[in-house]
């Protein structure tokens, strides 16, 4: 057999990627011993995992239905199951054993995949479905000043106006000590107190809403007399909001390389203003994402609003005196309420609230690719 | 412009580890001077407290004397800034500063250091850029930002930053060693003018460089890893490269060992 009969399908397989065995003289492998290995094997073609999982979609959920079985996630779970297994078997039979172990982690990955999106995609779509048909122009802009509970009308300016005040004070308050505290830790720290400042923000990060809320209750209302207000809320939620500017903070400055603070310092500029205009401005696209994130985090937060800032059906614009509303309060309070109007009412508060943080994670993006460093390919 | 610098009796610790030892040793001024010797013997060390950049690296520490003509850089109410304003430095990578253009980062040592001028900046920038043998290359995109250099370009920009400040002495931790051969001479044409207004001292590896560049040539050598380096001897380039006194320099530019 000449060389050009064995180099032949390999070079056609390899441009292919479809199995060949069939033209491949057997057995010609071994006659030539370990010189002359094939580097090309037989390959499932491409669209055999379609192919796979339609099949076993189509097989779980015709079982499930055939049993009996009335819940579609026992279908589903059925189908996934079936598609692992199948994934295996057939690439163990026509690739080879480590091959199947590579395509069965990239099908738990893709069945993962789907369990964590599926969720997602019926939340929104069942809150758009319930909430969007409220949602207009003077929905937004008025209040449940004059709406009895079970009356339909009304609007969610008031809370809106509240969730921005308080989260707005909340991010005035953590952002600048989070940012701060952040800079301490990688610029200068390295005792025994960043140490213990790193210990105490971690402790921070673990400590539930109402607890941070209860804190303020006995603190600033039990303690110093004030009655519920926005402000109170902000600070129950900038408490929540700084370990976790504190960290992202942190993360961001360690990425920033060490060879730039040096280029700098080694110019004969001071430290603060190495920190300042090189170290900060590298790093501003991560740290402005992490500020947002944890702006977006702080504004679904319910616990502590309702104990500091009370609710209020009326728009009130002082964040410093008297209670206020917010949007996770409003719609807990007319879900609460219970009637067909009062449930429309938390849809489309749920809706509104959903768009509001995405807005805010969308402008984080923004922020995160207009400040980052231009043309490196980050 | 250019200063003299004497070492006298430097030791450099990292916390407790000792990195070169009792080194004394004269840089002329107006000329090159490079530091050779294997890994590890501590060159790149000494090189850093010539400018204070050493304490930078936590648990760096010093001691002795670094006199600039007639100051000792670490002398009682001496500022690490202010030195490091009079001894610039170029780094072994090209580090521009990602968030700035071209000409933001040969301004970056005026401007962070409060000149706001702009007429100051332009003709600062114009003329560090000639000096740098770059200006010719990016005169039409000065505004644009620093990473779509190449790499020789980049290390070229770093000797302007550098040079902007006017400092009386420039050091170089092996510029040329993440650069291709091109780039290279480029640099090292640049040294051999620079060395007509500072006192330059240059890292290398590379010996052929070393050859090349520089007036005067300090080996080092360490006795085994982990001990501290030590000066062999510092000479003129020729005689190092011809005549060496030691027999531990003339093996390592032979190749016999290092």
């Amino acid at each position: 057999m000449s060389r050009t009969d064995t180099t032949a399908p390999a070079q056609r397989s390899s441009r292919g990627g479809t199995a060949d065995a069939g033209e491949r003289p057997v057995g010609a492998a071994h006659r030539r011993g370990a010189t002359d290995v094939r580097l090309a094997k037989r390959r499932l073609p491409r669209w055999s995992s379609p192919l796979v999982a339609a099949g076993s979609a189509a097989l779980g959920c015709g079982a499930g239905a055939a049993a009996g079985w009335h819940n579609p996630v026992q279908w589903a779970l059925l189908s996934a199951l079936l598609f692992v297994a199948a994934t295996y078997v057939l690439t163990a039979a026509v690739e080879g054993r480590r091959q199947a172990g590579d395509r069965v982690a990239a099908s738990l990955v893709w069945v993962c995949f789907l369990a964590a999106v599926v969720p997602l995609v019926s939340l929104a779509w069942t809150t758009v479905r319930n909430g969007s048909g409220l949602i207009s122009g003077y929905f937004l802009t008025h209040s449940m000043g004059g709406i009895t509970n079970i009356q339909p009308g009304g609007g969610i300016y008031h809370a809106l106006l509240g969730t921005l005040e308080q989260v707005g004070l909340a991010t005035a308050l953590a952002a600048p000590v989070g940012l701060l505290t952040g800079v301490y830790l990688v610029e200068y720290g390295g005792g025994r107190f960043a140490a213990a400042v790193t210990f105490f923000v971690d402790v921070m990060t673990g400590v539930p809403s109402i607890v941070a809320g209860l804190f303020v209750l006995s603190f600033w209302n039990l303690g110093l007399g004030f009655g519920p207000s926005g402000f109170a809320g902000s600070m129950a939620l900038a408490l929540l909001m700084m370990p976790v500017v504190v960290r992202s903070t942190e993360e961001m400055l360690k990425l920033v390389p060490h060879e730039l603070r040096e280029a700098s310092l080694a110019l004969g500029v001071p430290k603060w203003r190495t920190i300042a205009r090189v170290v900060l401005p590298t790093a501003a696209g991560g740290i402005t994402t992490g500020v947002m994130l944890a702006v977006a985090r702080i504004t679904g937060e319910t616990a502590p609003v309702m104990l500091l800032v009370f609710g209020n059906p009326l728009i009130n614009p002082d964040p410093f005196a008297g209670a206020q509303e917010s949007l996770p309060l409003y719609v807990w309070n007319q879900y609460k309420l219970g009637n067909d109007a009062s449930v429309d009412r938390a849809w489309a508060g749920a809706l509104t609230l959903i768009a509001f943080v995405m807005l805010l994670n969308l402008l984080a993006r923004a922020v995160a690719r207009w400040k980052s460093p231009r043309g490196t390919g980050r | 412009m250019a200063k003299r610098i004497d070492v006298s009796g430097l030791t450099a610790y990292y916390g407790t580890h000792r990195a070169v030892d009792d080194i004394s040793l004269s840089i002329e001024p107006r000329s090159v001077t490079a530091f050779i010797g294997p890994s590890g013997c501590g060159k790149s060390t000494l090189l850093r407290t010539l400018n204070r950049m050493h304490e930078v690296t936590p648990g760096g520490r010093v001691e002795g004397k670094v006199m600039l003509d007639e100051e000792d850089l670490y002398g009682p109410g001496v500022d690490p800034v202010a030195v490091r304003r009079t001894i610039g430095m170029v780094f072994q990578r090209p580090n521009p500063f990602p968030t700035m253009s071209i000409y933001e980062n040969v301004a970056a040592g005026l401007r962070l250091n409060g000149t706001k001028k702009k007429k100051v900046l332009d003709s600062v920038v114009e003329h560090s850029l000639q000096g740098a043998n770059l200006w010719k290359e990016v005169k039409d995109r000065l505004h644009k930002p620093s990473s779509h250099l190449s790499g020789g370009q980049q290390q070229r920009l770093c000797i302007a930053r550098a040079i902007a400040v006017q400092p009386q002495v420039l050091l170089m931790d092996e510029p040329c060693s993440a650069l291709d051969p091109v780039s290279t001479l480029a640099v090292e044409d640049l040294i051999g003018g620079l060395k007509e207004q500072y006192t330059i001292v240059i890292v290398t590896h590379n010996m052929q460089q070393a050859a090349r560049i520089s007036d005067r040539t300090a080996f080092f050598n360490l006795a085994e890893i982990g001990r501290p380096g030590t000066l062999v001897e510092i000479d003129e380039t020729e005689r190092i490269f011809s005549n060496p006194s030691a027999q531990a320099t003339e093996d390592y530019i032979s190749g016999r060992f290092g």
